[in-house]
C-alpha cells in the first residue's frame, strides 16, 4: 500500500512547497509563466472590474427611483450606462471564466503540466492589464456616452467623449481574448496526456474549446471594426459615416458579427462549468455526455450566422431579416439540448444541495428564462415592438448575469479548495447564494413587465406608470449587490482563515482534483491516471487525506510478461 | 468495487522517464512539453491559428471593399489609374521572391544548414525592405498630389502640381529608416572590431536590409521622374497625376439631394470653362480611404515580418537549427508567406481594376 505520508503529499493539503509559494515577491507574480498565478491575477482585474461597473449600476438604478431626473444629468447618465456596459462586457464578463477558472483548471484537468504557450499566457494577461488602463483613462477623462456598442456615426462624429480611448482598450483587449483563446485550442489539440481522448475531456474543456474557436474566428473583425471606427473618427474615412459617404449598417454589420458570438463567448465556458458541477454535486455521471460535448460545437458554428438578429429595426431587408430569424431559432436548440440533459442528470442523482450545486440550479433556472425570452426577441413580429425596451435588457441581464455570472461565483466556490487550499464556510456561501437569487430576480423580472409595456432602455426619465417596476427592480439591485459582495467575502475570508482542504474534498474525478490542494508548482507530482471524467467510482474516500484519492485500475498486463518488442 | 479495482503499491512518481533523453537531443524543448515533435506540433497549430486570425482581420476590409465597389462601380474605375502599375507590379515580384528566399531558408533550417538559412532569411529581409520603401515614394507621392483618404481627399485636376522628385514627406519616411542604418551600422563595426562577430553580423545585416530601404525608394524615384518628364512631352501615360484625367469623375455620391447642385458645376464641361472655382469632388476619397487602410495594414505586417525575420536572422547565424530543431523559421515562413499572399490579392484589386 501506498505510505501515508506518500498520500497525503500526492492528494492531501499542500502546507508548503505549492504553487503560492513555489516563489516569493511581486516580480515573481507580474512575470510568473504558471497559468495558475495568471488565473489568480486575472482574478483580481476580473473581480475589481464586476465590482467597478457594479458601483455604477447602483448608481444608475438609484437614479432611475424617481421618474424625474434626480441626481445625475442627462449626460452623466448616458456615461454611466455606457461605462457599466463597456466595463461588464470587456473587462469582466467576457474574460471571466476563460480567464479564471479556465487558465486554473483546464491543464490540470488535461493532465499537462501548463498551457501549451505560458509566454502567450503571460502576454494575454498583460494585454488585459493594459486595456484596463484604457479604461481608466476613460473613466478620469472624458468618459464615454455611445453605449457599449459603439454605433456609429454617433461614435465617429457626435460624440464629444473619449471614444478613441476606450475603442482602444477594446481593441487591446481583443487581442488579449484571440491569444488566451489560441492557446487552450492548441493545449487541449497537443497537450493531452495518453489516455486522454476527446471523448474522455470534460465537458469544460469542450466548452472552452467552443469558445476558443469563436474567439479565434469572430474576434479579429472587432478588431479590425475598432480599428476603422478609430481611423474613422480621426481622419473622417467615410466608411462608416454616412456624411463622408460612408454606410453606418456596415458597422453594425461588423459589431455584430462579432458581438453575437461574443454571447456565446460569455456563456459557453459557464455551461461548461455548470457541467463539471453537476455531476460532481450529484455524484452522477453527465446524462448526454456527447450530445453537450456537441452542443457546444455546434453552438459557436451556428452562433456565426445569426447576427443580423440586432438589427431587425436598423434597415435591413425584409428577406435578410427573415433568415436571421429562423436561423436565431436553430440555435436555440442545441441550448435546449444542454438544458434538458443537465436536468436528467439531475433525475435521481444524489444530490448534495452545497453551495455549488445552489449556484448550478439558478443557473439553469435563470438560464431557462433569458433563453426562451431570446426566443421571443428573435420572431420577428415580437421583436419590433420590443427593440429597445427594457425587455431586451432582461433578456441578456437573465443570461449573462443570470447565467455567466452564477457559473462564475458557483464555479469559485467550486474549486476554491484547489485555488487556495481551504474550504469556504458552507452556511455563509449558501446564504449569499440566496441573496444573489433572489436580488437578480427581483431586479431584472420587472424589467420584462416594463419592457412589454414600453419602456425604452436607456432613457433617464421615465413615465410615472412604469415607477413601480422601477422600484422593485433598485430594491433587486442593491440585494443583489449585497449578495455578490458577500459571496466574494466568504471567499476571502476562507482563503486566510478556512478550514484546510484536501486534493480532492468534492470526490470528483476530473484530473484537476489528482493532486494536492493548493497544486504544486507542475501541477502533478506523480504520473495522472486518465479515467471517464465522470467515473465517480474511480475515486476512493480517504481517511488519512481527509478526502478521495484516486483508485489504480486492475492491470491487464501482469508484471512478469514482458512485451515482445521491448527493445531500449 | 475492490474486485474489480486494486489499489496499487505505488503512485507512479513523475521521474523524469519522459525528460531524461530528450534533453541531450534537444537543447530548447521547454520544460512543460515532454518530446520535441509535441512542441513542434504545438507551435504549427498555433502559428496556423493566428494565420487564420490574420485572414479573418483582413477579411473586414476585404468586405468592406467588395460592399464599396459594389455600390459604386465607378469610383473605383476612375481611382485605379491614379495608382501606378508598374511599381505595383515590380512590388509583387519583390515578394515573390521573397518568399521563394524564405521557403529556401526554411528547407536549410530543416537540415541543420545555418549558414544558407541565414543568407536566404538576410535577403528575405532585404526584399522586404526594398516593397517598403517603393511603397514609400508611392505614398509620398499621392500626399503630395491630395490622394488623400476620406473627407482630407483634396487633389484638384486642375491645380499645378509640384514637380520636385523628392517630396518631404519621402524625406519624413526616410527618416526613421536612415536613424536604424547608421546606428546598427556603427554598433556592427564597433562589434567586429572587437571581436564579436556574431553580433557584429547580426547588425551588419540589419544595416544591409535598410540599404535595401534606400535601394527601394531610388528605384522609385528614378521611375516617378521618368513619368514625369514623358508627360511633359505629351505622352502622358500617367495622365491622371497631371493634368486632367479622361474621365473626369462628377459626383459620385449617392444622395442626389447633395451631389445634384454640386454636379452641376463639377460636371466635365462647366469645369473645364471656369477654372477659377469648382468644389473639389471627394466621392473618390472612400477609394483612398480603402487603399490606405489595406496597404497601410498590409505595410504594418511587413514592418512586423522584418522584426520577426531578424529574430530567425540572429538564431541561424548562431547556428541554433537543427534536424530535429527549426520550428521557428518554419513558423515565421508561413507568416511571410501569407503577407505576401495577401498582397498577391491587394494588387489586382487596387491596381488592376478595369
Ligand atoms: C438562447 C438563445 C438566444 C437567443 C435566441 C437570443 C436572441 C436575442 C435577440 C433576438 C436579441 C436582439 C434583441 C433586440 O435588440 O431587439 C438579443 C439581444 C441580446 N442578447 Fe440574446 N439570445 C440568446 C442567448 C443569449 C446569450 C446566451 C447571451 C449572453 C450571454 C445573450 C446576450 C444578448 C445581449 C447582450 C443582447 C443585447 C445587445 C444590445 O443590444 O446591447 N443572448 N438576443
Ligand atoms: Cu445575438
Amino acid at each position: 500500500m501506498a505510505t501515508v505520508t506518500q498520500k497525503q503529499q500526492l492528494f492531501g493539503h499542500a502546507a508548503s512547497n505549492h504553487y503560492l509559494d513555489a516563489s516569493r515577491g511581486v516580480m515573481s507574480w507580474i512575470f510568473t509563466l504558471d497559468h495558475k498565478r495568471i488565473a489568480i491575477m486575472y482574478m483580481y482585474g476580473v473581480i475589481a472590474s464586476l465590482f467597478l461597473a457594479g458601483i455604477f449600476a447602483l448608481v444608475l438604478r438609484t437614479e432611475l427611483y424617481t421618474p424625474g431626473p434626480w441626481f445625475l444629468s442627462n449626460a452623466v447618465y448616458n456615461q454611466m450606462f455606457t461605462l457599466h456596459g463597456a466595463v461588464m462586457v470587456f473587462l469582466f464578463i467576457i474574460p471571466s471564466v476563460p480567464a479564471i477558472i479556465g487558465n486554473f483548471v483546464l491543464p490540470m484537468m488535461l493532465g499537462a503540466k501548463d498551457v501549451a504557450f505560458p509566454r502567450l499566457n503571460l502576454a494575454s494577461l498583460w494585454l488585459y492589464w493594459l486595456g484596463g488602463i484604457f479604461f481608466i483613462v476613460v473613466l478620469s477623462t472624458t468618459q464615454l456616452d455611445t453605449g457599449w456598442t459603439f454605433y456609429t456615426p454617433y461614435s465617429t462624429s457626435s460624440s464629444k467623449t473619449n471614444v478613441i480611448a476606450a475603442t482602444l482598450g477594446a481593441f487591446i483587449l481583443g487581442f488579449s481574448s484571440i491569444f488566451t483563446g489560441l492557446n487552450f485550442i492548441v493545449t487541449i489539440n497537443t497537450m493531452r496526456p495518453k489516455g486522454m481522448t476527446w471523448f474522455r475531456l470534460p465537458l469544460l474543456l469542450w466548452g472552452l474549446y467552443s469558445t476558443s474557436i469563436i474567439q479565434v474566428l469572430a474576434t479579429p473583425v472587432l478588431g479590425i471594426t475598432l480599428l476603422l471606427l478609430i481611423v474613422e473618427r480621426t481622419l473622417k474615412l467615410g466608411i462608416f459615416d454616412p456624411a463622408y459617404g460612408g454606410d453606418p449598417l456596415l458597422y453594425q454589420h461588423f459589431f455584430w458579427f462579432y458581438s453575437h458570438p461574443a454571447v456565446y463567448i460569455m456563456i459557453l465556458p459557464a455551461m461548461g462549468v455548470i457541467s463539471e458541477m453537476l455531476a460532481v454535486h450529484c455524484r452522477k455521471e453527465v446524462f448526454g455526455y456527447k450530445f453537450i460535448a456537441m452542443s457546444s460545437v455546434a453552438i459557436a458554428l451556428i452562433g456565426f450566422l445569426v447576427w443580423g438578429h440586432h438589427m431587425f429595426t436598423s434597415g435591413q431587408s425584409e428577406l435578410t431579416s427573415l433568415v436571421f430569424s429562423a436561423i436565431t431559432f436553430s440555435v436555440a436548440v442545441p441550448s435546449a439540448v444542454k438544458v434538458f440533459n443537465w436536468l436528467c442528470t439531475m433525475y435521481r442523482g444524489d444530490i448534495n444541495l452545497s453551495t455549488p450545486m445552489l449556484y448550478v440550479m439558478s443557473f439553469i433556472f435563470l438560464f431557462g428564462i433569458g433563453g426562451l425570452t431570446g426566443l421571443w426577441l428573435g420572431a420577428l413580429s415580437t421583436d419590433i415592438p420590443l427593440h429597445d425596451t427594457y425587455f431586451v435588457v432582461a433578456h441578456f441581464h437573465y443570461v449573462m448575469v443570470g447565467g455567466t455570472m452564477t457559473a462564475l461565483l458557483g464555479g469559485l466556490f467550486h474549486w476554491w479548495p484547489k485555488f487556495s487550499g481551504r474550504m469556504y464556510n458552507e452556511p455563509l456561501g449558501k446564504l449569499f447564494c440566496f441573496f444573489v437569487f433572489a436580488g437578480f430576480n427581483l431586479t431584472f423580472f420587472p424589467q420584462f413587465i416594463m419592457g412589454s409595456l414600453g419602456m425604452p432602455r436607456r432613457y433617464h426619465e421615465y413615465a410615472e406608470i412604469y415607477q413601480i417596476y422601477h422600484q422593485a427592480s433598485t430594491w433587486g439591485a442593491f440585494t443583489l449587490g449585497i449578495g455578490i459582495f458577500g459571496a466574494v467575502m466568504v471567499l476571502v475570508y476562507a482563503w486566510f482563515f478556512g478550514r484546510k482542504a484536501s486534493g480532492n474534498p468534492w470526490g470528483a474525478a476530473t484530473l484537476e482534483w489528482q493532486c494536492s490542494s493548493p497544486p504544486s508548482f507542475h501541477n502533478f507530482e506523480h504520473r495522472v491516471i486518465v479515467s471517464e471524467p465522470y467515473d465517480f467510482e474511480s475515486v476512493i474516500y480517504d481517511e488519512s487525506v481527509d478526502g478521495y484519492i484516486p483508485v489504480i485500475p486492475k492491470r491487464d498486463l501482469a508484471p512478469n510478461q514482458q512485451p515482445a518488442t521491448a527493445t531500449h | 468495487m475492490a474486485s474489480t479495482n486494486v489499489v496499487r503499491d505505488e503512485y507512479s512518481p513523475l521521474v523524469d522517464l519522459e525528460h531524461s533523453h530528450e534533453h541531450e537531443h534537444a537543447p530548447f524543448i521547454a520544460h512543460h512539453f515532454y518530446t520535441a515533435e509535441q512542441q513542434f506540433d504545438s507551435g504549427k497549430l498555433g502559428i496556423w491559428l493566428f494565420l487564420v486570425t490574420e485572414v479573418l482581420f483582413f477579411g473586414g476590409l476585404f468586405v468592406a471593399y467588395i460592399i464599396y465597389r459594389y455600390n459604386r462601380p465607378e469610383v473605383f474605375i476612375d481611382a485605379h489609374q491614379y495608382l501606378d502599375t508598374l511599381l505595383g507590379g515590380l512590388n509583387t515580384i519583390v515578394l515573390l521572391f521573397s518568399s521563394l528566399t524564405m521557403a529556401w531558408g526554411v528547407r536549410a533550417a530543416q537540415m541543420g544548414d545555418n549558414k544558407t538559412t541565414a543568407i536566404s532569411v538576410l535577403v528575405t529581409m532585404v526584399c522586404a525592405a526594398i516593397f517598403l520603401g517603393v511603397k514609400a515614394v508611392e505614398y509620398s507621392h499621392k500626399w503630395d498630389l491630395g490622394l488623400l483618404p476620406g473627407n482630407m481627399f483634396s487633389y484638384d485636376p486642375h491645380a499645378e502640381h509640384p514637380h520636385h522628385m523628392i517630396s518631404d514627406y519621402l524625406i519624413l519616411l526616410c527618416i526613421p529608416f536612415a536613424i536604424v542604418f547608421v546606428v546598427t551600422a556603427l554598433i556592427s563595426i564597433l562589434n567586429l572590431r572587437t571581436g564579436q562577430t556574431l553580433a557584429g553580423r547580426f547588425h551588419g545585416g540589419l544595416a544591409i536590409t535598410m540599404l535595401g530601404f534606400f535601394l527601394g525608394v531610388v528605384v522609385g524615384v528614378v521611375w516617378n521622374a521618368n513619368m514625369i518628364s514623358h508627360e511633359e512631352h505629351g505622352e502622358g501615360h500617367h495622365a491622371a497625376a497631371v493634368g486632367e484625367s479622361p474621365v473626369r469623375p462628377v459626383s459620385y455620391v449617392a444622395d442626389d439631394a447633395t451631389s445634384k447642385s454640386g454636379a452641376a458645376d463639377a460636371s466635365p464641361a462647366t469645369a473645364t470653362a471656369s477654372n477659377v472655382a469648382h468644389p473639389i469632388d471627394k466621392s473618390l476619397g472612400v477609394f483612398f480611404s480603402i487603399y490606405y487602410c489595406m496597404t497601410g495594414l498590409h505595410a504594418i505586417h511587413i514592418i512586423g515580418g522584418i522584426i520577426a525575420l531578424s529574430w530567425i536572422f540572429y538564431r541561424s547565424l548562431a547556428a541554433h537549427w537543427r534536424p530535429d530543431y527549426f520550428g521557428p523559421v518554419d513558423y515565421v515562413g508561413l507568416y511571410w508567406h501569407l503577407v505576401d499572399l495577401i498582397w498577391i490579392y491587394l494588387f489586382p484589386l487596387m491596381y488592376l481594376i478595369r
